[in-house]
């Protein structure tokens, strides 16, 4: 394996916003927070010349550390999908940052406040994690990803400080903690079986035996408890529905689609070898269980943070249907791409969402959707925002949410597998319900008291992030091909 | 039988009987006390599987810092008279978690007994590697820290920082800056403060010890640091120490040192040997010396402020 060039920029990305924590902490005070605003163009220049330099060479951009190549070594690599997912983060991650500089300004007449520099450390580790897990090429090296995240996004749930929000702290640790333990009990594992943790050497390696599959189970158990898939989703609702708003659109937005990430890396990178077609039908299932239950859920909850928060859990699931289609012997290709517009069109919609139910909270004094009759009149614009996000959160047309499902739609087609129809659809039709719970109201006669005039940076902040979510319905053919870059084509994922 | 294999599976079978033992104790402090002298026994088990580095590691860390971790915080439990009891879980649920422990402990066991023999292994390629002209060091465990796996050893020192503003970010809004509560509330009595006066110097030394001959022979930064941080919290509960204020600018420039200063040294390679993380051929020895010596700073700091909680207090 040899670096390719302008792989050294891989390692940048992650140790720019390494950098960023370790002089904010030194410093302390306000230095993080200028430190965290300073890094968001240096954050995007690096992802998108990344992502240029991955569709300029159309293979993937690799380096190895050290100049040391695996097996003893670590490599860092960039397909197509890493880049896309490191440019979507770029994009997500200044937007909450430039959205939480009110809340999160450390007061006057102190050095420093412990919710400020928390907030503001804690959300450079976030996005060094993040970047790590879309670039990692071995398995322990990603287990160390997986930890920055942790332990950058549960002090984020009880940022706020009040019972409630230490409990769903908490309860966020243990799932997540056991989500950690379960995964290095697989990667040591495969160590133990192959004696190498890179992936592209285990991929090459790995044969169906009674270890691996018994470490496939440990690592997808511990992925999908990180990334709340229906039945281990109890952690995720109290968890960012508490969070501050601008917290719940990183977490909900990116964080859990990092651990999602590396189940995709896992069942398409490490294990082409396994027969797909049980586990991809299970975790298929299980996704399908979360869109029907998750929205279920949502058309129950009483406010609005909790709703978006429960429509979270649904939309995880439409990224598991991933498995079964994209596995498939036809209509792989579609299936695959049909799950990144999904990865993204969530992360953007849902990232608006949060930070528009954050301006209404704020505006309001509360998120009580009885409460909420005439507040479209009040609050246009995020009440705007919060209609194109359940847009695509329904999957209509002109969204990234309609592109995702129209792909995964005829990947059941081409593959035969209408089942799947089933989630995609009904889940398309629950969410119809509980978007029109936020809007009916909001757009009924009334008057409300607003407390507080919105900042119209903020809202339009949340109005660009759901521009995106949009505009992904016109993404050219190109687009698609990008994240087909670096695919594997071998055993299960043939196109 | 003889004597060593006899001793083998009487400490495997103690191994698992003190386990048991600290899952079934009622009392807090007597499970705290039997995790601890479980932590003590796997470090012997490493011992017996020729892994010293694991040893030392385990015993600091699972032995000693975990051990007091827990007895302060049980303490504090204790201490709080609110801290009320929630509902325990029901029968169906310990139920289904022992079964679930009972099937991943089965599999493992199953799967581990089906490994290759002798199981594929980096360990010597790494020897080979580490003694080489490019390092030359004696340890090959330092070498695949420091060298071949630098980049996960400077981001776990990373998470380590994280952990510790993470604990300090579950104080109050009041108390932000001031120092955490001392590791125990009384003045202890004289046997303890003599046994600080004499344990902690002689455990300084070792410390420094195990650091410098890491590099050819089993140590490290890892286990240094954790038996210094041990000896700071032993001065700590003798109350011959207090835990600094968190708004100290040595403190903090402590716990970032080891993490800033091996991020430095990796992007500096850069220049010097064509790649990011890589040491220049003939100073390979001396800068993994050099950043360990920050790392052991970070780790020593960073282990006992995990312990000694959030700032309580007033900030001024």
């Amino acid at each position: 394996m040899t670096a390719s060039p302008g792989g050294a920029l891989l390692v940048f990305a992650v140790l720019t916003p390494v950098a960023g924590i370790l002089l904010s902490f030194a410093l302390g005070g306000r230095a993080a927070e200028r430190i965290t605003l300073a890094l968001a163009p240096i954050g995007l220049a690096l992802a998108g010349f990344i992502a240029f330099l991955v569709a300029r060479s159309g293979a993937p951009l690799v380096y190895v550390i050290g100049g040391l190549p695996p097996p003893l070594g670590i490599a860092l690599r960039a397909d197509g999908a890493s880049a896309t997912m490191m440019v979507a983060a770029a994009l997500i991650v200044p937007a909450a940052a430039f959205y939480a500089r009110a809340k999160f300004a450390t007061p006057d007449g102190v050095a420093e406040s412990r919710g400020a520099l928390t907030f503001w450390i804690m959300l450079q580790a976030i996005w060094a994690a993040l970047n790590l897990i879309f670039l990692g090429a071995d398995l322990f090296n990603l287990y160390v990803a997986l930890e920055l995240l942790t332990f950058a996004a549960v002090p984020l749930v009880c940022i706020d400080g009040r019972p409630e929000t230490l409990a769903a702290a908490l309860r966020y640790l243990l799932f997540a903690l056991f989500g950690s333990i379960s995964y290095l009990l697989g990667v040591a594992l495969l160590y133990g079986g192959y004696g190498t943790l890179d992936i592209v050497l285990l991929g090459e390696r790995i044969a169906a035996t009674p270890l691996v599959w018994t470490a496939a189970a440990l690592m997808t158990a511990g992925l999908l408890a990180k990334t709340a898939l229906f039945p281990l989703h109890i952690w995720l609702p109290p968890a960012h529905a508490n969070a501050p708003a601008a917290a719940s659109a990183v977490l909900s937005g990116l964080v859990v689609k990092g651990s999602f990430f590396l189940t995709l890396r896992l069942w398409f990178y490490v294990l082409p070898a396994l027969p797909m077609a049980a586990p991809a039908a299970i975790l298929g299932t299980l996704g399908g269980c979360a869109a029907l239950f998750g929205s279920i859920l949502a058309l129950r909850q009483p406010r609005l943070k909790l709703l978006v928060a429960y429509s979270t859990v649904a939309q995880i699931g439409y990224l598991f249907l991933v498995f079964p289609l994209a596995s498939a012997p036809a209509g792989g290709a579609l299936g695959w791409s049909g799950g990144f517009v999904q990865v993204l069109a969530h992360a953007f919609a849902k990232a608006a969402m949060f930070l528009s139910a954050g301006v209404l909270a704020e505006a309001l004094g509360h998120d009580r959707i009885a409460h909420f009759s005439g507040a479209a009149r009040a609050l246009p614009l995020t009440f705007l925002t919060l209609g194109l996000g359940g847009l695509s959160l329904m999957g209509l047309p002109p969204s990234g949410g309609f592109e995702a499902k129209w792909l995964m739609l005829r990947a059941c087609a081409a593959s035969g597998q209408w089942i799947w129809a089933v989630p995609i659809l009904g889940g398309g039709l629950l969410a119809g319900g509980y978007v029109y719970r936020i809007l009916a109201p909001a757009l009924a006669d009334g008057v409300v008291e607003v407390k507080a005039r919105p900042q119209l940076s903020r809202e339009l902040v949340a109005l660009g992030l759901v521009g995106v979510a949009l505009a992904l319905a016109f993404a050219p053919e190109g687009f698609f091909e990008f994240i087909q870059i670096g695919r594997p084509l071998a055993g299960g994922g043939a196109s | 039988m003889s004597v060593l294999p006899a001793l083998d599976v009487g400490l495997a079978l103690l191994v698992v009987g003190v386990a048991a033992w600290t899952i079934a104790a009622r009392n807090l402090f007597a499970s705290v006390v039997g995790y601890v002298a479980y932590g003590l026994l796997l470090a012997l088990v490493w011992v017996r599987l020729y892994a010293p580095d694991v040893a030392l590691t385990e015993a600091a860390v699972g032995g000693g810092v975990t051990g007091v971790l827990l007895v302060t915080a049980g303490k504090r439990l204790d201490a709080l008279a609110s801290a009320e009891v929630g509902v325990p879980p029901g029968r169906a649920l310990k139920i289904l978690a022992g079964a679930l422990a009972a099937l991943v402990a089965g599999a493992l066991a199953w799967v581990v007994l089906t490994l290759p023999s002798p199981a594929p292994s980096l360990a010597p390629a790494a020897a080979e590697a580490a003694a080489g002209p490019g390092a030359g060091l004696g340890n090959p465990i330092t070498a695949v820290l420091i060298s071949y796996r630098s980049f996960d050893t400077m981001l776990e020192k990373v998470v380590l920082i994280l952990a510790v503003l993470g604990v300090w970010s579950v104080g109050a809004d009041a108390a932000w800056g001031a120092a955490p509560a001392p590791l125990r509330k009384v003045r202890p009595d004289g046997a303890m403060i003599l046994l600080a006066q004499f344990l902690a110097p002689v455990g300084l030394l070792i410390g420094v010890h195990i650091f410098w001959v890491g590099a050819d022979a089993p140590g490290g930064a890892f286990q240094g640091g954790a038996l210094l941080a041990a000896m700071g919290m032993v001065a700590m509960m003798a109350r011959l120490a207090e835990p600094p204020r968190i708004d100290s600018r040595k403190l903090r420039l402590a716990l970032v040192a080891g993490p800033a200063v091996f991020l430095i040294v990796g992007v500096a390679g850069l220049a010097l040997a064509d790649n990011l993380f890589a040491y220049p051929q003939n100073f390979a020895k001396p800068l993994i010396l050099f950043i360990e010596a920050f790392m052991v700073l970070s780790i020593a700091v960073a282990l006992p402020m995990l312990v000694c909680g959030p700032p309580n207090g007033s900030p001024k």
